[in-house]
């Protein structure tokens, strides 16, 4: 009826300054990608910086670490998926058979907070904390007899380093999906269980464990997205040279290639690398979340 | 209804509590001892004395710290980034979500726009462009590269979209009724209405941008232009940096390396931990709203 009477004009108005600025900062590094075909020279820009095809990504794939690198990325990400899904499922299924709500709301008021702090705050704690010579965790181990344990400056602990102090932060906050999941079940069905003479036990297993089931495939489907993400803001501030082995990953490759030694164009391929897989696994997995689970993000 | 429970039943409930306080305790240990450590005199501190209480008792490093002109410098300039990152990004969002919010048969084309924005959190640049971006937009050095690179946060308009289509219809169609333009209808109906969403965006907004470090030690050449958490990265956590300056400072104060870092860390998450009691209150409704879909 009034289809035609409602003007559009206010609605690209409204647009026009998001749509500017989303422009020149979101699709104008996209243009600027072109960059790793080119030799970049700042001063002469897009439009002038010579071509020269595939060599930067060339030059990549010839330095001895890329794939050391590429290797940390996926195996540190992984950890972290599969670690930041269990836990946090586990956490949430035994808070939510603790009944009285004061113990409960305590618990997850703790429990959410390091999830607020950025990662130069908690990687200052745990660098204090986790020191070799004066850290407290080393003292602790001392007591039963544990020599010092490096935890951030050898390979061989680094990577469950990053994995458990990432856990340490996001789990609590990661429990909320699931517990608003779990108050979604529908509470007959518990009943149903009870009456069939079903213990707690096996009520969490046929009845909770199904009715999370959902919200458990979207979120493992949408953090595929993450495979090549294993986390800059921390590991940028927790590395050091002798754990690059173990502990260097693609975005700190790229800083460091791109903004300390101003290697601009090879810095920019192994960023467009990134950003293609990237773009791969974020449309599939947005579009089997969308087939199987009906789930829009807007 | 606990006395319909087994033996078995308490057993576990006890143990269950148990474990998860025992839990949440070790989540924040770190943090109050390392406050500890802050609160506590040098040697006491690096004699490795000082567990969960201070020893020593002493506000030292606290009136070191707030005595340096360059770590009140850099809080400075992170209050001025918080205030003007909230206006910018919260105007933008609530410009953004409204338009986006409307069906196709309302706004044609609104499924265009939407894809225009989404497509920046499926694909991005990355870092060496953006930077070079920022660069040719003259923003270096300037407090604007921290806020205007930025300014669209797209999921919090998803977010903010999603609760305007829970909106009731009704509303908004007697407002129209009685002449009210899209402007109006926005500002003096869909705002207030939507008070708790938009308290949830602006302290996801305020930590974000209070937390906020790497854009200001890449966009920032000048150390004095850095805000709190770029300032703080060099000094707590890029150690060479701060050897030098710890060298001549233990020669001068009663406070140590290790106890002034202490207080920094402390100061850097105080005015989180001052509003965290408000984003507990909101965070979680914030998540939920964020899946009210039709």
């Amino acid at each position: 009826m009034n289809k035609t009477r409602v003007s559009q004009l206010p609605f690209h108005l409204m647009l026009l300054p998001g749509v500017v600025l989303v422009l020149v900062f979101s699709y104008g590094p996209m243009f600027g990608i072109i960059m790793s075909f080119q030799q970049y020279i700042p001063a002469k820009g897009f439009a002038g910086s010579e071509w020269i095809g595939l060599d930067n990504f060339r030059y990549v794939l010839d330095m001895p670490d890329t794939f050391t690198v590429l290797w940390n990325t996926m195996y540190i990400s992984m950890m972290k998926i599969a670690a930041g899904l269990v836990f946090p499922i586990l956490i949430a299924l035994l808070l939510n058979e603790v009944r009285k709500n004061v113990v409960k709301r305590t618990i997850q008021t703790l429990i959410y907070l390091p999830h607020f702090l950025s990662w130069i705050i908690l990687g200052g704690i745990l660098i204090d904390v986790l020191s070799p010579s004066s850290g407290i965790v080393n003292h602790f181990l001392a007591i039963f007899g544990i020599k010092p344990i490096f935890f951030l400056g050898s390979n061989h602990w680094f990577p469950f380093t990053i994995v458990l102090s990432d856990l340490w932060k996001e789990f609590g906050f990661a429990t909320i999906v699931y517990l608003a999941a779990l108050t979604s079940i529908n509470p007959v069905l518990y009943e149903a269980a009870i009456v069939d003479g079903a213990n707690r036990w096996k009520q969490t297993l046929h009845v909770t464990l199904p009715g999370m089931a959902p919200i458990i495939v979207l979120l493992l489907t949408l953090s595929l997205g993450n495979v090549l993400n294993a986390g800059f803001d921390q590991i940028f501030n927790l590395y050091s040279p002798q754990v690059y082995e173990s502990g260097d990953i693609i975005d700190t490759m790229v800083y460091r290639l791109g903004l300390v030694d101003a290697q601009f164009g090879p810095a920019a391929a192994v960023g467009l690398f990134k950003s293609l897989v990237s773009f791969v696994f974020i449309s599939v997995s947005y579009l089997l979340a969308y087939r199987f689970a009906n789930y829009r993000i807007f | 209804m606990d006395f319909h429970m087994t033996t078995g039943q308490k057993a576990f409930n006890v143990l269950n509590q148990i474990f998860l306080i025992a839990l949440s305790i070790v989540c924040i240990l770190p943090l109050i001892h390392v406050l500890a450590i802050s609160l506590s005199d040098k040697t006491a501190a690096s004699a490795g004395d000082v567990v969960l209480w201070p020893v020593h008792f002493t506000w030292q490093s606290y009136s070191y710290v707030l005595g340096k002109p360059e770590f009140m410098r850099a809080f400075w300039i992170t209050l001025e980034r918080v205030a003007l990152g909230l206006l910018v990004n919260m105007f933008l969002t609530i410009l953004l979500a409204y338009p986006l919010s409307k069906e196709v048969r309302v706004f044609k084309y609104r499924t265009v726009y939407a894809w225009y924005f989404v497509l920046t959190i499926l694909f991005s640049g990355g870092l060496i462009p953006t930077y070079m971006i920022v660069n040719q937009t003259h923003l270096i050095d300037s407090i604007w590269a921290l806020i205007i690179p930025g300014a669209v946060p797209v999921f919090n308009v998803i977010l903010l979209l999603n609760f305007f289509r829970g909106l009731p219809r009704e509303l908004e169609e007697a407002a129209f009724v009685d002449g009210a333009k899209q402007w109006t209808v926005l500002w003096r109906l869909f705002v207030p209405l939507s008070t708790p969403a938009l308290a949830t965006i602006a302290l996801f907004t305020i930590v974000g941008h209070w937390n906020a470090w790497f854009d200001g030690l890449i966009y920032m050449n000048k150390p004095e232009h850095y805000p709190l958490q770029s300032y703080l990265q060099t000094v707590i956590i890029k150690t060479d940096l701060a050897m030098q300056s710890a060298r001549d400072l233990d020669s001068l104060s009663q406070v140590s390396e290790r106890t002034s870092k202490a207080a920094q860390i402390f100061m850097g998450a105080l005015p989180i931990l001052l509003i965290y009691p408000f984003l507990q209150r909101f965070f979680v409704k914030g998540i939920v709203l964020g899946s009210v879909k039709e």
